[in-house]
């Protein structure tokens, strides 16, 4: 039963790394903008399209005349 | 798509229309933006949102000093070699296609490097070279494509604001070891004497010992601070019972371990913590992209333009600025500081100061005062006094500016904490002295277990939900207030104070109404053409106030500045302007402004512009009046007397001819008289009433230009609804108060079993938890509750 330390060694430990990640990311200011990033990731996806073919882009650009 | 709205910005485009590549533009600024678009690939701008531009401005010269390198260097967040990094707040950024279009700046200019938005600041940042490029040109390609910064004096020289996130690795680490300990003491709540539970009880104890380490002497460190500050200046305010509270279950927990008297009580003291951060967390609203400690730097311009001794022009900072300098006021540029006119006449608009958006004119040799805006040709003048010593400016001398928070407050807490406290010691102590003689092994299990079960941690919670959720509601709705103490002090106020113009007038159109004789077709078309030719804001106003159609250009048509137009079709002379320019007779009967026509020296008429009232003053003044003194303070004239008087309940007071200092004794001398009092403004002249008032509310027309330092900014469509907002305010101080009866109910429960000695961990655990989680439920469904109805009836 002795492996009962072990383990709670390692339970203890993978939660501090992922203390040690929250705070990381708190510091390096990831939660200061909670918005513009849902919406940046958004547009590579348009990007994207738009830089692969042609055809796509002309799609992309009749839409709003539709709309 | 609506075919009338301007494809860039979707404005309305009846009256001009400039089609390119089948699409309609309501003005040439426009269409260029889209040019410049779809020239660099970056058409998908439109496709994200309709119509999602800015008209550009133009803005020739008005950045120049940009082009200089000890002003620049104080604008920018970084430099090395040829890289700088700068960040600009450019009011325009309002949706998705904004984001895109500005971190796609590169596609414009390939020395952009990178560029990041941050929407909730309205702020984007951006990396580029300056080989070929400068800050003047970025700043100059943003205003081409409709997203100028703004620029003010508050940037020059600005420190970056360091943010505190304490809070948040604090609630971090209380809830990482309240979710530890909680998963160790889990077997021990069974009390199962199974023989490897027992074998390792002492390790799992002295786990959640390490682990309540961080959470007392890190996390619950500003308990202790601001119990210790309250016990020194003779408050007692909530934090000491819930500091109290914290010793003793930590102390009380250790011992219980060492000894091997019991599991202890780490689950609470983590949970406790915890709890409390987050309500801290949840009070502490804030609208990222306003600022409610405003001064006039906001407001101000970085650099003007001077004219040297040898008649050259050259930029110079704002307060280098000295008595005797010759200074260039381009057309919309703000007058930085008190001078004498030199040019023959000016036109200034001095709607940042009194919120009222007509025009002054000046001539040759007056005095003008800082804080204007010249509208029209360049003017001179001759500066009289630096910056900081203007007329407007002095005022942010004045000791009111200095402190920041009012002394008299007390918040609803603080008025409860007291008694709650003695309580509180009271019974730990009688439970103390009643088990020394009963059975005196549990007495200081008892003391212990009293203080820990009272600790206040419910009823330190009911108040940030409850005025944190009302925060949130409110901001919804476009009422923004600084905070939570704001509320409190608004349920509690006996005179509220208005400003006239600005406030109770809306700024953006007035009621135009003609008298005189019959206008013809041919007059009317005449008219509106020399309208159209003219810039002055009447002339705009007028221009789409009549109904002509015809467009035609008249034959002659000279405009003089601060006077009126003359213009001439098929032989007829007409004069249009003041009643002086137009038939050299003053009939002003009324102190409304007017603009008078005359056709070959004949008087037709005059258009009569009469201010217009914001929707709903009459009915906001009529409900508040019975709960309160009512007050207008004015800047302007009597001229709007006999209107207030009949519109307004008999009891309001009136003031006219306010200065801005003098509106600010006003309010310290209700003040004096024991009273709560709320100031309702908005130019940059009610600044000093504001920030002396116990609340100072700024009505603003679009919050995300800028309103003077203030306690909460409303939105102009709110106003009406202003009394609707006190009297919910009034209600969420009654839901914190049966909240507190809730926690108190939780208390006897829980006093119960502390004063029979039978509190075991497992029973605080569960009452802690569920009182702090059932007052959080209450507060909220209750404030959201009560607001709907009143909000939108």
């Amino acid at each position: 039963m002795n492996v009962i330390y072990g383990l709670l060694a390692i339970s203890i430990l993978v939660a501090l790394v992922f203390l040690g990640l929250f705070i990381f990311s708190v510091k390096k200011g990831q939660f200061d903008d909670d918005y513009t990033p849902s919406v940046r990731m958004l547009f590579d996806d348009e990007l994207v399209k738009e830089k692969g073919d042609d055809q796509s882009k002309e799609n992309s650009n009749n839409q709003p005349k539709q709309s | 798509m609506s075919i009338t709205k301007c494809f860039h910005c979707g404005d309305d485009c009846s009256t001009t229309k400039i089609y390119h590549d089948d699409k309609l533009f309501c003005c040439n600024g426009c269409k260029t933006v889209f040019e410049i678009f779809s020239e660099n690939d970056l058409t998908c701008y439109y496709d994200l949102e309709k119509n999602p531009g800015a008209t550009p401005i133009d803005i020739n010269g008005k950045y120049d000093y940009l082009d200089k390198s000890d002003i620049v260097e104080k604008l920018i967040d970084f430099q090395e070699d040829s890289t700088e990094i700068v960040t600009l707040y450019i009011p325009h950024i309002h949706c998705s296609s904004c984001i895109w279009v500005l971190e796609n700046l590169h596609k414009l200019n390939t020395q952009v490097i990178s560029s990041q938005v941050d929407f909730p600041k309205k702020k984007v940042s951006i990396t580029y070279k300056t080989d070929e490029f400068s800050l003047r040109q970025l700043v100059e390609l943003m205003s081409r494509i409709g997203y100028e910064p703004y620029i003010s004096l508050e940037n020059y020289g600005q420190a970056p604001k360091s943010i505190d996130r304490s809070l948040v690795y604090k609630i971090g680490i209380a809830g990482f070891a309240f979710g530890n300990v909680m998963f160790l003491s889990f077997p021990e709540y069974f009390e199962v004497s199974e023989y490897w539970l027992e074998q390792y009880k002492p390790v799992f104890r002295w786990l959640m010992f390490f682990f309540s380490l961080p959470v007392v002497f890190y996390a619950g460190r500003d308990y202790f601070k601001s119990a210790i500050k309250g016990l020194k200046s003779g408050i007692l305010n909530i934090d000491i019972p819930i500091a109290l509270g914290i010793t003793v279950l930590f102390v009380r927990s250790t011992v219980d371990i060492v000894f091997n008297l019991g599991s202890g009580f780490f689950d609470s003291l983590t949970g406790l913590v915890f709890f409390l951060l987050l309500g801290k967390i949840v009070q502490q609203k804030t609208y990222k992209f306003m600022s409610f400690e405003r001064d006039y730097k906001s407001y101000f311009p970085i650099a003007v333009t001077k004219i040297n001794a040898e008649g050259k022009e050259e930029n110079t900072q704002v307060y280098d600025i000295e008595r005797g300098d010759r200074l260039l006021i381009r057309n919309r540029e703000l007058l930085p500081v008190d001078g004498i006119l030199m040019s023959a006449s000016a036109e200034i608009d001095y709607s940042f100061v009194t919120g009222e958006a007509k025009l002054v004119t000046k001539v040759s040799g007056d005095k003008v005062y800082a804080g204007g805006k010249q509208r029209g040709n360049a003017v001179e003048i001759i500066a009289e006094k630096s910056v900081e010593q203007s007329y407007l400016t002095q005022l942010w001398s004045n000791d009111v500016f200095q402190k920041d928070y009012n002394p008299k407050f007390q918040s609803l807490i603080d008025k409860i904490s007291k008694k709650f406290t003695i309580a509180v010691l009271s019974i730990a102590f009688s439970g103390l002295l009643f088990w020394l003689f009963y059975d005196a092994s549990l007495a200081l299990n008892v003391f212990t277990a009293v203080l820990i079960i009272a600790c206040p941690c419910a009823i330190a919670l009911a108040t940030p939900f409850a005025m944190g959720n009302l925060l949130r509601i409110f901001g919804k709705n476009g009422f923004y207030l600084k905070n939570t103490n704001v509320l409190e002090q608004m349920a509690d106020l006996d005179v509220f104070v208005f400003d006239k113009t600005g406030t109770l007038t809306t700024n953006k159109k007035s009621d135009i109404s003609y008298s005189g004789l019959t206008l013809s077709e041919e007059d009317k078309m005449v008219l509106k053409n020399s309208f159209r030719n003219s810039n002055h804001p009447l002339s705009r106003e007028l221009y789409s106030f009549l109904s002509s159609q015809n467009i035609q250009d008249s034959e002659t048509f000279e405009e003089h500045l601060g006077e009126g137009i003359i213009s001439s079709y098929n032989d007829h002379t007409y004069r249009l302007g003041s009643a002086k320019f137009v038939a050299n007779h003053v009939d002003d009967s009324t102190l409304a402004t007017a603009v008078h026509v005359s056709k070959d020296e004949n008087y037709l008429g005059k258009f009569k512009f009469e201010t217009i009232y914001r929707k709903g003053v009459e009915s906001l003044f009529q409900s508040l009046d019975t709960h309160y003194k009512l007050i207008i303070l004015s800047g302007d004239n009597e001229g709007e007397k006999p209107v207030l008087t009949k519109m307004l309940p008999k009891t309001t007071q009136m003031f006219f001819n306010q200065k801005p200092d003098s509106k600010m004794r006003l309010i310290e001398k209700i003040q004096s008289e024991n009273k709560h009092v709320a100031m309702v403004g908005d130019g940059l002249n009610d600044a000093g009433a504001l920030k002396q008032a116990d609340i100072g509310i700024a009505i603003s027309e679009n919050v995300n230009v800028f309103s003077p330092a203030c306690d909460a900014i409303m939105d102009a469509s709110e106003f009406y609804k202003l009394d609707r907002y006190v009297e919910i305010t009034k209600k969420g101080i009654q839901i914190i108060k049966f909240g507190f009866i809730f926690s108190f109910l939780y208390n006897v429960v829980g006093l119960y079993f502390a004063l029979t000695g039978q509190l075991q961990p497992v029973i605080a655990a569960i009452l802690m938890p569920l009182s702090s989680i059932s007052i959080v439920i209450f507060t909220t469904l209750a404030t959201q509750y009560i607001s709907k109805p009143i909000l939108n009836k």
